[in-house]
């Protein structure tokens, strides 16, 4: 019988539902808070405190923007809050820029403390909720820019694969000529565009299946 | 002018997210097509650099967290991640999660009878070398029931995440043993079409196991490729 070693069938590996127990495992205290140190993101309450191996959010220097807090309610078909879901976040900076070495102009830039990534596990309720800044524009395939988004990747048990998207901003500048957005049949646009709640907080449900399913992205 | 390579798109060995024999993707599976989307620069780009700070340095060695030696048949795995033109995957993450030994998990709403491990928690992190290569210690995880059918139970599995080198490699996936024969009737594993469900299953190899100490396994994680010709992100270009 092949198996992994066997090169008649290599190839990409494929992926598998992350299941209801990757809370000890993947998100640390912190990981959904971008700009400072607290406990946002992880369920501590789901495992013994003698098994938490995971990191603590530590202090980073300043972060530079506009703090935003992002959050929303995961649901399935049925309308049921998800509380097993697993939301990681990946933007660029107040300047439009990754901080990843991998873009090209991260070179010349100024760091600051943004990490750019964070996950975070949805509550007993359902809410994911991550503190952030207000991503810049990042340049477009077209030769322009692209509106202020932040991707999104959203896992799960009973999700064999992570599912792509992005959080638009309502009223965000550049949004009519988006293209990732624009690529959206214009009826789903508003799947994938957070609307201001109170203050800085803005909110985007997250729907897996159904009626008013969230626009998920062949990337 | 700034050339970006972008990703390969997912091969014929991915799972599609409804699967009928996997029951609980009834109500988490989109129902309608994913949307194919140009790819930018926020697709091609991930956090490769930064992750240290936020998840920790490496936890090779699962056996090591607490007082004692966990229960149960001390295995060691290692292996390569790669993309699918063979080039490896240096200094990328991969964060590891599992079962004990009887197949128990530490998380509160495991309510299965078999018991805890004082010794063990199942949680770890290693990170690739300049070859892609990477090595871990563990036990080998128990297998266990769950609710999805009568008489329902998952093969024996390690969980894996890894980060690869950018939003569009990022992977979730599962690693399985070669000598278990709930593979053939599991609807997770089976949500795979064959031949390919078998990229999840590890081999035995005597040359990793350690005389005396464990069992080695091999298993190569393989990401997602570049695709052959870069696109400009100043000139207009339809990537669909
Ligand atoms: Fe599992």
């Amino acid at each position: 019988m092949v198996d992994n070693q066997s090169p008649e069938i290599f190839g990409q590996t494929p992926s598998q539902t992350v299941g209801p127990y990757f809370h000890y495992g993947l998100p640390w205290k912190g990981c959904a808070d971008l700009v400072g140190v607290s406990e946002m993101g992880a369920r501590t309450d789901l495992f013994p405190a003698e098994n938490y191996k995971l990191n603590v959010s530590t202090a980073r220097e300043a972060v530079i923007g506009d703090v935003i807090e992002i959050f929303g309610l995961v649901t399935d078909g049925a309308g049921t809050p998800v509380p097993d879901c697993l939301i990681e976040i990946w933007q660029a900076d107040a300047a439009g820029i990754y901080n990843t070495t991998g873009d090209p102009r991260w070179a010349k830039s100024n760091h600051d403390g943004f990490p750019g990534y964070g996950r975070c596990a949805t509550s007993a309720e359902g809410f994911y909720r991550f503190r952030t800044i207000m991503p810049g524009r990042v340049p477009s395939p077209d030769g322009g820019l692209q509106a202020a988004h932040i991707a999104i990747s959203v896992f799960g048990r009973g999700m064999l694969k992570r599912l792509a998207t992005r959080m638009y901003f309502d009223g965000g500048e550049g949004n009519d000529q988006d293209i990732v957005l624009n690529a959206v049949p214009a009826e789903r646009r508003d799947t994938i565009i957070a609307r201001r709640d109170e203050g800085d907080s803005w909110r985007m449900d997250i729907v897996l299946r159904g009626d008013n399913e969230t626009a998920f992205f062949d990337i | 002018m700034t050339r970006l390579v972008g990703f390969k798109h997912e091969d014929a060995g991915a799972p599609p997210s409804y699967s009928e024999g996997y029951q609980s993707t009834r109500l988490r599976a989109p129902s309608k097509p994913l949307i194919r989307t140009p790819t930018t620069l926020t697709e091609v780009t991930g956090p490769t650099d930064g992750w240290e700070g936020l998840m920790g340095g490496a936890m090779a060695d699962l056996t090591t967290q607490h007082a004692g030696m966990p229960q149960g048949q001390r295995i060691i795995v290692s292996g390569r991640v790669l993309d699918e033109d063979g080039r490896p995957a240096p200094n990328t993450v991969m964060e590891i999660w599992q079962a004990n030994a009887a197949g128990r998990y530490i998380h509160i709403d495991d309510s299965w009878d078999a018991p805890h491990d004082p010794n063990f928690t199942g949680a770890g992190r290693v990170i690739t070398d300049a070859q892609g290569r990477y090595r871990y210690v563990t036990i080998r995880p128990g297998c266990y029931p769950w609710g999805n059918h009568y008489n329902a139970w998952r093969p024996g599995h390690i969980h894996l995440s890894l980060m690869g080198p950018s939003f569009a490699s990022r992977l979730v996936t599962q690693m399985y043993f070669p000598d278990d024969p709930l593979i053939e009737i599991d609807p997770i594993a089976n949500a795979v079409p064959m031949p390919y469900r078998q990229r999840m299953v590890s081999r035995f190899d005597i040359e990793t196991t350690e005389p005396n100490y464990g069992l080695g396994y091999l298993f190569d994680v393989v990401l997602r490729g570049r695709e052959a010709t870069p696109f400009e992100d100043d000139h207009d270009k339809d990537h669909h």
